[in-house]
């Protein structure tokens, strides 16, 4: 095996015994890129030099004997909307493809804190607006099972550069599904955290009440460790949460005996493709025959998923992109003579398709006279769904369901049809708007694209999730297959 | 037919705090642009707000002060509107459930009490400032430069009933709103430098009838007096379309203080839709008793009380008291002083007239000007034991002022000490009688009011150093002999 083949805690182990240095893993994974990065096309911004020089220094600081942590000497690619220091950050959007943020986002100091090695900045729909990364300013990431396939989004570039091996560990952010539909479609492991987990700022806002960032990793295990360094209360966002943070790492546990769990039965149904719901119920049967119960559980709620989140989730989208009007930073259209005109060709030169539609659709439904009808009855809605999850969670320890209702779909598929674009969402969104966490795991495959596996968990019980996860992943072998690139 | 006003004011406040209302950059007034200001309070993508724990303890003193009820729940919202001095081009503000509803501020006027109801009390972030370049406004100008010094200022914003029925009340009530606030030590009351604000609705209506005509917003009156102006201007415009039959628009004006007259700012048409929705980015405001309890036991005296205390303690008439209590610093400089000094109308005499007159030509308040209690109150005790008089005491106070010197060394250094004695003042008086012949004639022949001609001359000729009822005395007792 070649070292940006392993996973993180693989890597720590031969760090901890002097056996590699943080340098040769560095170079093995930049080396990987070199390789396979024309093909897959997950970055935006590669960190080379950056990166050796890092891995370099902190070869010193472990030779003088400085503490590691399970991340030192780890290369880590982050999405490209969170901020980064005195490094391009565009979102992948035209209107940001200048923008130098002055400031490091909270998780990415916590990186670095821990001694990990940003490899590089991964693409992404623009502004996060996407389920299959088609949508960038920049470029088209391919998934690495397929070339020819979408990676799914909107954190495609982490997805697919972790499946490629060209990162070890990744960062996404999910808003509807934006880090477990790729995870899934890329045949990696994908958490999406409690809202308030993890710190939001210097994550470039999407949805305010709906953006989480979490990990994604080639296994359980490594998703664990990622989480016990990004989650925790941070001052600087209001919305974290000031709740004990476990060491994660405690929840990876081969055992599942006694756990009740429910497979959520609107998402084998209508809209899911056979393959997909044959392998989610495999899956099912399997955690039956490690011990646990599992039982179909009705979420009748589910339905008004997709409506609400385009409702709530465009509404704070228009507001959360008005700061980019060409005064401060970033794109500014040349030539108007006016500010008005300003405003309008710096916004339309600078967003693509997709990021216009939402903020039209999320301006007029907070326009007066049908912000009631619209903006605030999705939020009645939000409540019902949330309802609808405590209720199951009374009787249930986590639900299980497909991430995504299709595996990976062709490039350029969907891209004129966004309402079914949206639907590749449905299984995912309703857990955003209860703000609960979910992982996505390998869970089979259909014509050799990988299916993935969501496990949802009530809030703050991310270890349920990992344990549920870690006990299926143990026996079974599909986070081991690696894609021919 | 006759026409009566109907005032609504909207005041903003700049709180006093140190930083500002959702980072924890500087407030301060006069810096060099740009340097108060962060990541958060520009706008960058992906900062957040944080709230700033004093700005919402401000609100709820001024809450309580104001009598209004405090909000156990209160939330932030989004006021969504494009313009280059507002760097997220949305401004965190309250909308529904803000920090204080209710309340009211009872304001005197031509000695009657008129009840001024709150409406709401909310916080929200202040703007930028915009900078135009090669002309005064953005009109004709080649650039125009942001200074996000000011982004990000805490506001409180309090909005009244309306319950104003002239420009003199709202004159008034502004002004008596100012004093609360300053008392209250949560702003500093400076309606120049903008950290005090106003704009009106008004409307009139014919006298007796309920419903409300058609209102006006007007914005930029800068001071007390621009308020009155204003609004007069504002009402008499009214009146003149109303009754060559025309409708009043409901648009906002903008007041010229130096035409004196109110011009349309915005039309209808351009109205904004603001789309108010809840701050997702903050979590909502939790007020408990406690925290009141514990807030209010901060609050001191308020003008009101201390008006009628100051009143009934010192036996001060109305307009003394008022103006005693209108500057807190004031009020407590004679509260102090007449610890020393008991003579309550007579202190008060000398802080309104002299002293003031002093820091007027000044232009400083009573907290800048070099002047001990216990020296003034020396002083005063000087003036009525008779050791000097009331014209040297005068000249004294502005060279204690001045060059802060005691009221000792003054009167040793000048010789300033009073003359009261008789041989003394009648061989002065004599010496004069003889100097002015002709007037001792003309006061033989019955123009008896020349004495205080003699007397004038008297005090001349010692520096006013004499004491006068002596001298009084001693002239008409000398002019009746001569």
């Amino acid at each position: 095996m070649e070292l940006f083949q392993l996973t993180a805690h693989e890597l720590h182990a031969k760090l901890d015994k002097k056996e590699v240095s943080a340098e040769e893993i560095t170079k093995s994974v930049l080396g990987r890129i070199s390789r396979v990065e024309n093909g897959v096309s997950a970055f935006l911004a590669i960190n080379v030099d950056e990166a050796i020089d890092r891995a370099v220094e902190i070869d010193e600081q472990i030779a003088s004997g400085k503490a590691m942590t399970p991340l030192t000497g780890i290369p880590v690619a982050i999405k490209d909307n969170m901020c980064t220091k005195g490094a391009i950050t565009t979102c992948a959007s035209r209107i940001l493809r200048n923008y130098l943020p002055p400031y490091n986002a909270t998780v990415v100091e916590n990186l670095l804190k821990a001694g990990a090695i940003p490899i590089g900045k991964t693409n992404m729909d623009e502004f996060a607006m996407g389920s299959s990364t088609e949508n960038s300013a920049y470029k088209v990431t391919k998934n690495p099972w397929d070339l020819k396939t979408v990676p799914g989004g909107s954190s495609g570039g982490s997805a697919a550069c972790v499946a490629a091996d060209e990162a070890i560990l990744a960062l996404g952010s999910d808003t509807g599904g934006s880090i477990r539909q790729p995870a899934s479609l890329c045949g990696v492991v994908g958490l999406k955290p409690t809202y308030g987990r993890v710190s939001r700022y210097g994550l470039i806002a999407f949805a305010s009440s709906l953006d989480q960032i979490g990990p994604i990793s080639k296994d359980v295990a490594d998703a664990a460790i990622l989480m016990n360094f990004i989650a925790g209360h941070d001052e600087k966002d209001s919305t974290s949460v000031d709740e004990k943070v476990p060491d994660y790492r405690g929840s990876l546990i081969d055992d599942v005996k006694g756990m009740k769990i429910g497979l959520v039965k609107e998402l084998i149904g209508k809209g899911i493709a056979v393959d997909v719901k044959k392998a989610i119920l495999e899956a099912a049967d399997l955690l039956k025959k490690l011990g646990a119960k599992v039982e179909e559980v009705s979420m009748p709620t589910f339905e008004y998923g997709v409506p609400t989140y385009y409702i709530l989730a465009t509404a704070e989208a228009s507001s959360n992109l008005e700061r980019y009007d060409g005064v401060k930073y970033g794109h500014r259209s040349k030539d108007s003579d006016d500010l008005l005109t300003m405003y309008y060709n710096t916004r339309r030169e600078g967003f693509g398709p997709e990021v216009k539609r939402r903020i039209m659709l999320g301006t007029y439904a907070l326009s007066a006279g049908y912000y009631d009808a619209y903006y605030l009855k999705a939020q009645k809605v939000r409540t019902l769904i949330k309802n609808d999850f405590d209720r199951a969670f009374s009787k249930f320890d986590a639900l299980i369901s497909p991430t995504s209702p299709t595996v990976a779909f062709k490039i350029g598929e969907k891209t004129d049809d966004p309402l079914s674009m949206y639907l590749s969402d449905i299984a995912t969104i309703p857990v955003n708007l209860a703000g609960i966490p979910a992982i996505s795991i390998p869970c089979g495959f259909v014509n050799d694209l990988p299916v993935g596996l969501q496990i949802i968990g009530k809030a703050f019980a991310e270890e349920t999730i990992f344990r549920v996860a870690y006990t299926y992943e143990q026996n079974t072998q599909w986070h081991k297959r690696k894609p021919n690139l | 037919m006759n026409y009566e006003a109907v005032i609504g004011l909207e005041i903003h406040a700049q709180l006093l705090t140190k930083s500002k209302i959702f980072c924890g950059c500087s407030t301060k007034f006069g810096s060099a642009p740009n340097s108060n200001i962060c990541p958060v309070c520009t706008g960058q993508p992906g900062v957040l707000p944080v709230l700033n724990k004093k700005v919402i303890e401000f609100a709820i003193k001024t809450g309580l002060a104001l009598k209004g009820q405090i909000a156990k729940h209160s939330i932030f919202a989004r006021k969504n509107y494009f313009y280059p001095d507002l760097p997220k081009n949305y401004q965190i503000s309250q909308y529904e459930l803000p920090l204080v509803t209710g309340g009211h501020l009872d304001i005197a006027v031509n000695g009657k009490t008129r009840h001024v109801g709150i409406t709401r009390v909310h916080l929200e972030e202040d703007a930028g400032k915009l900078v135009h370049k090669g002309a005064a406004g953005l009109k004709g100008s080649t650039s125009s430069l942001v200074d996000f010094n000011r982004t990000g200022v805490p506001l409180m914003e309090i909005v009244t009933e309306p319950d104003i029925r002239s420009p003199e009340e709202a004159k008034i009530f502004v002004s008596e709103l100012r004093n609360l606030l300053v008392y209250l030590g949560v702003c500093d009351g400076n309606m120049e430098e903008g950290s005090l604000r106003c704009d009106a609705n008004v409307s009139i209506r014919p006298v007796g009838q309920k419903e409300l005509g058609t209102k006006t917003e007007v914005k930029n009156m800068n001071s007390f007096k621009a308020v009155q102006k204003a609004l007069e201007s504002e009402i008499k415009r009214q009146t003149e379309m109303i009754q060559a039959g025309e409708r009043i628009v409901q648009e906002t004006r903008l007041f010229d203080d130096t035409t004196g007259t109110t011009t349309p700012m915005r039309s209808k048409e351009e109205a904004h839709d603001y789309r108010y929705f809840p701050e997702p980015d903050l979590v909502p405001v939790e007020v408990d008793r406690k925290w009141i309890d514990n807030i209010e036991k901060t609050i001191s005296e308020l003008p009101a009380a201390k008006r009628s205390r100051f009143m009934k303690e010192f036996g001060l008439p109305e307009l003394d008291a008022t103006i005693l209590t209108d500057d807190k610093a004031l009020a407590d400089f004679f509260e102090e002083c007449n610890k020393l000094y008991k003579n309550a109308k007579n202190l008060s005499n000398w802080i309104i007239g002299d002293l003031t007159a002093y820091m007027k030509t000044k232009k400083v308040g009573i907290k800048d000007i070099n002047l001990t209690f216990s020296q003034f109150a020396e002083m005063l005790d000087m003036v009525d034991k008779g050791t000097i008089s009331r014209t040297s005491a005068k000249s004294s106070l502005t060279k204690m002022l001045d060059e802060g010197k005691s009221i000792h060394d003054i009167v040793s250094e000048s010789g300033l000490t009073q003359i009261s004695d008789e041989v003394k003042i009648r061989l002065i008086v004599l010496e004069v009688i003889q100097k002015n012949r002709p007037q001792v004639v003309q006061y033989k022949s019955g123009k008896t009011t020349l004495a205080a001609f003699f007397v004038g001359q008297v005090m001349k000729e010692t520096k006013g150093r004499a004491n006068p009822e002596v001298v009084n005395r001693i002239v008409v007792e000398e002019l009746n002999k001569a």
